[in-house]
């Protein structure tokens, strides 16, 4: 889905609010938030894609201004509620409050039948592909030319794997892009490499 | 928001009741989960680097298999991130960090992310003005040093291997472990 987590050369903002030794946690629920979560993952509850894809699925109102756990938290929620760990109704009555979810999810994909293998070197295209589901590539690459500079071990395919879709696992691909071709006379000049699933791939020919 | 939310405090604790009640406990308490996240991973990170500083053979290794590589330091990572690419930074190249989708990271070797990995700001923009961005933390780079920002939109996790600052030539490896932070591991600056 082109949702507002696809955040990536989105333009408007500001300085990156840095500190040396930021922390990672500021408060003892965030902690926990990344607990509970991580458990359910290890006890089978729901997968990473499942849970990711319920962050993307946050009203976008909602996800702009919660901090880093609070998505993390809706996730959780409203993933133990889609999986009838828990009635959101019943969730609502232990918060005391009313208790806000991420929006429905829509259908999921399998595989492209035609997937090829590349090797380094090779250049590659990534597919117009516009999906409803869950999906790990981001708007910015989409269309655009790149050279294959590593290939990853297989992994469940996200696409299918966030929405309970049959699929068989795919490989990965470190694609080197040039910043000034994806965003053309708006980039500082760099190479921008981004892990492309083989199904999100199209073989350019050589000219 | 709306009058009659819950605090995240009392949505933690309402979930907290569901999991207590079906017997699901954490194998790890918050504070040790703090340490581990901060401080603990970040320390293993370390250790990869000084090891490869020092160690030729261990740095090939590194870079052709990760994994496997920080595996002999008695290293884990999680079952499903199967591949980690170490970036050897040069003089005249800056490898960086990313995850505009959410904020993956190689967690176990570097630290769970800071808070800024995770803003916006860094997420938005870090891609597509790269130079601006790091200049503005701090690391201004010289005109001529390569910038190749790595986003972690897949499962493999990569981590920066910074350049060893000439000084500390000769020093023993555990010593050296001490100057790398994870920021330098991040790319976002340099020893």
């Amino acid at each position: 889905m082109d949702g507002i987590h696809d955040m990536g050369g989105r333009q408007g903002f500001g300085r990156v609010r840095y500190t040396r030794k930021a922390r990672a946690f500021h408060a003892d629920w965030e902690v926990r938030a990344n607990q509970l979560y991580a458990l359910a993952v290890r006890l089978g509850i729901f997968n990473m894609d499942e849970y990711r894809h319920a962050i993307e699925r946050m009203e976008p109102r909602h996800y702009l201004t919660a901090s880093y756990y609070e998505r993390s938290l809706t996730s959780l929620a409203t993933l133990l509620v889609e999986k009838g760990v828990v009635s959101s109704e019943e969730l609502e009555r232990r918060a005391q409050g009313s208790f806000p979810l991420a929006m429905p999810s829509a259908p999921g994909r399998t595989n492209v039948a035609t997937r090829e293998r590349f090797k380094p070197g090779d250049r590659v295209r990534v597919r117009l592909d516009f999906v409803p589901g869950h999906i790990r590539m981001p708007g910015y690459i989409r269309g655009k030319a790149g050279v294959v500079v590593g290939e990853s071990p297989v992994y469940p395919f996200p696409d299918a794997h966030a929405h309970g879709v049959e699929s068989q696992d795919e490989p990965t691909y470190d694609v080197r892009f040039r910043s000034e071709d994806l965003w053309p006379n708006s980039a500082d000049p760099a190479l921008i490499h981004v892990g492309v699933f083989q199904s999100y791939l199209e073989r350019v020919a050589p000219a | 928001m709306p009058e009659n939310e819950a605090t995240v405090q009392q949505r933690i604790d309402a979930i907290q009741s569901v999991y207590d009640e079906r017997g699901m406990k954490p194998a790890e308490g918050v504070e040790q989960l703090r340490d581990m996240a901060e401080e603990a991973w970040a320390r293993n990170g370390a250790r990869v680097v000084a090891k490869a500083w020092v160690d030729p053979e261990f740095r090939k290794r590194l870079i052709a298999n990760g994994r496997d590589a920080v595996a002999e330091l008695g290293i884990t990572m999680p079952k499903h991130h199967r591949h980690l690419v170490v970036l050897e930074n040069t003089p005249k190249v800056q490898n960086v960090i990313c995850c505009t989708l959410c904020s993956c990271t190689a967690y176990t070797i570097i630290g769970l992310p800071p808070d800024w990995y995770k803003d916006l700001e860094y997420r938005a923009r870090v891609v597509r003005e790269s130079r601006t961005v790091l200049k503005e933390m701090g690391l201004d780079l010289p005109a001529d040093v390569e910038i190749r920002v790595w986003d972690t939109t897949a499962d493999t996790r990569y981590m920066v291997l910074p350049d060893q600052p000439p000084e500390t030539r000769g020093w023993p490896e555990e010593k050296l472990a001490t100057i790398v932070t994870r920021d330098a591991m991040i790319g976002v600056a340099r020893l």
